[in-house]
């Protein structure tokens, strides 16, 4: 049981994102409402961003700009281990800009699947198109 | 000039679909010849590339001058060179083709849908050409989001739906190949591809970079459809617009699995996905089941445009399973495959796109008397089919050939049988749909006065395009050595026997 804590607490940023991730995936295959699956499409790629921005961090570092950097850049020794590392925030960047535009062809496909079927339930959408 | 050609091949799209959003909301008329100067370029630069890897060996393209590993680089090699040679120049012919089918289907969104297939088009050049896993990721949802918009402007009863059943699915197999990238990053600290398989031979045996080559994997496959992790593809590739649809199941798949094919080759290299891992006999059996299941799927539809996205299902059986071989007979055949399959399956859909634009149907029974109304659509067909199911002179003999090798040199009978099976299921489906065209349409009147309507071929401009494309079915088949000798040889690493 110790080992398990431990395991859980040193390496919890991992837990969090599997089971956000876990999460996503559950309310996409499970939820029948079409914008739900959605919302379980966007706490999915919100997991992976929360895992890159983990990965970037370092105790006791602070943000990656260098301390008297200014003026007098390269006079003393750069410390890599003092700060996080940027790359993987960076990267989310790019990330979280797909994950809204997504979001927003995923939301305007919705629409359009309302405006013809007058419903988000996947059930009631697939019963409509069976009728015909 | 031909310096630049990595980052216009590009950068001239890219920009092109701003000019082209511009132009829809002032100017309708300038759309067309603005997307086809902008695939011209983008089709003579990646032709001028494959040329000049020829002549030169592997091309590196530094962005904005930065070097590898902190830049994002361009590498073009013989393997790349080939996949944007037929991207770029499938995706210049789909366009004069389809000028004509997008006017009638859509008239007031002509200048969205230019955008959008311009953009498409971008974010494929651009996951083939680039060297980084990161600006992978971000070209492959480019063409993604743009895939998505472009199948939902088709049939507006089904359309949205199937799209919006693909974006999900999509959307998972990109942040799985997300996923995979950083764990890579997590144990190398580098995102550029050859920088990644530079650092990784210590740490093979780490846990992480498994996971990392499982999770990026199961990423790909999802996005090329491979059979289990199929189910968004026939209804997005059937209620698609057939311009769309002509332009995304030839090239969609076929970049997922060069990107496989890179993954294995450049990034993971085949020493460790073939020795280490000791997983390719179960995927190609996953492969083989792949073949099957898409024939005896293709078998049980009754409309073409439906038969075809199940052909599409077995065909990325036949390029999986090639790959996964490990050997060098196998991955000539996958990636010879991937120049034969885009090529057929344009064929096949562009068929499509003129039938529907003639007989505004594709169900089985809209085809009756095609054969003698649009002789020269269905003579392209019949082109296309003899490819398909593996006839020589056509191209699609001679990948058959080279995975079937490929096969019995690795002793692996299921997959060669599972390509024989395939190839006789075609021939069924091939030959009945012919058959269906061949009858004449059941007539309401007397025999006497029964006669048969006029020749109604679809207009010049889609005609002409089907036929050079079945000419390079036979063209590409003829000069299948020398494609194999020239290019495909020097693209398969040297370890691979």
């Amino acid at each position: 049981m110790g080992d398990l804590i431990q395991l859980l607490v040193a390496k919890y940023n991992y837990w969090i994102y599997i089971t956000l991730m876990m999460i996503g995936l559950y309310a996409m295959i499970a939820k029948n409402n079409l914008v739900k699956k959605i919302v379980g499409m966007n706490i999915f790629q919100t997991a992976i961003i929360l895992f890159y921005v983990s990965i970037g961090s370092k105790k006791g570092g602070t943000i990656p700009i260098i301390e008297h950097g200014h003026g007098a850049a390269g006079s003393h020794v750069v410390h890599a281990a003092d700060y996080i590392n940027p790359l993987p925030h960076v990267l989310m960047l790019t990330a979280i800009v797909v994950s809204v535009a997504t979001l927003g062809v995923a939301l305007a496909l919705a629409i359009k699947v309302y405006e013809r079927y007058n419903t988000l339930e996947e059930d009631e959408i697939l019963a409509q198109i069976r009728e015909k | 000039m031909s310096e630049q050609y990595p980052a216009l091949l590009v950068v001239v799209p890219l920009l092109s679909a701003l000019l082209i959003s511009a132009a829809g909301w002032l100017k309708k008329r300038l759309c067309f010849p603005i997307a086809v100067v902008a695939l011209g370029v983008a089709a003579y630069a990646s032709i001028g590339l494959l040329i000049r890897v020829l002549n030169e060996g592997v091309i590196i393209y530094r962005l904005g001058g930065w070097p590898p590993p902190w830049g994002i680089a361009y590498y073009v090699d013989h393997l790349n060179g080939l996949v944007l040679a037929v991207v770029s120049v499938v995706a210049f012919i789909n366009l004069i083709a389809s000028q004509k089918s997008i006017e009638e289907e859509f008239p007031e969104k002509t200048g969205a849908f230019y955008t959008l297939y311009v953009l498409m088009v971008t974010g494929l050049l651009g996951i083939v050409v680039t060297g980084d896993a990161f600006n992978l990721y971000v070209l492959l949802e480019i063409a993604s989001l743009t895939g998505y918009g472009l199948i939902a402007m088709g049939q507006k009863d089904r359309a949205p739906l199937a799209s919006l059943n693909y974006l999900y699915m999509g959307t998972i197999g990109a942040c799985f190949y997300l996923l995979g990238v950083g764990y890579l990053y997590i144990v190398t600290g580098s995102l550029n591809m050859v920088d990644i398989a530079r650092i990784l031979p210590p740490l093979y045996q780490s846990k992480a970079v498994l996971t990392a080559f499982i999770i990026c994997m199961v990423g790909v496959w999802l996005k090329m459809a491979l059979f289990p992790l199929h189910a968004w593809l026939p209804n997005a590739y059937t209620y698609a617009p057939s311009a769309s649809s002509s332009l995304i199941a030839p090239l969609m798949t076929k970049v997922m699995i060069y990107v496989m094919i890179r993954l294995i080759l450049t990034v993971f290299t085949p020493q460790f996905a073939f020795s280490n891992l000791a997983i390719s006999n179960s995927i190609v059996w996953l492969a083989v089941l792949a073949i099957v299941m898409g024939a005896i799927l293709a078998l049980a539809q009754t409309n073409l445009k439906k038969m075809l996205t199940y052909v599409i299902i077995a065909e990325v059986g036949y390029m999986v399973g090639g790959a996964w071989l490990g050997n060098r007979a196998g991955m000539t055949g996958a990636i010879l495959h991937i120049v034969n399959d885009a090529l057929m399956t344009l064929c096949a859909f562009m068929v499509v796109s003129n039938i529907v634009y003639k007989v505004k149907g594709y169900a089985f029974e809209d085809l009756k008397g095609l054969l003698r109304k649009m002789p020269f659509t269905m003579g392209a067909f019949v082109i296309g089919a003899l490819s398909i199911i593996g006839v020589p002179p056509t191209c699609g003999f001679f990948s058959k050939w080279y995975l079937i090798s490929g096969a019995l040199k690795a002793g692996h009978y299921g997959f060669m049988v599972a390509l024989l099976f395939s190839s006789l299921v075609n021939v069924v489906l091939f030959f009945r749909v012919l058959e269906i065209s061949y009858y004449e349409p059941f007539s309401n009147h007397h025999v006497g006065d029964h006669h048969p309507e006029p020749m109604a071929e679809a207009p010049l401009t889609m005609l002409v395009p089907l036929i050079i494309v079945a000419a390079g079915l036979v063209l590409v088949g003829l000069y299948t050595g020398d494609i194999v000798n020239h290019i495909i040889q020097f693209a398969i690493p040297k370890g691979i026997v």
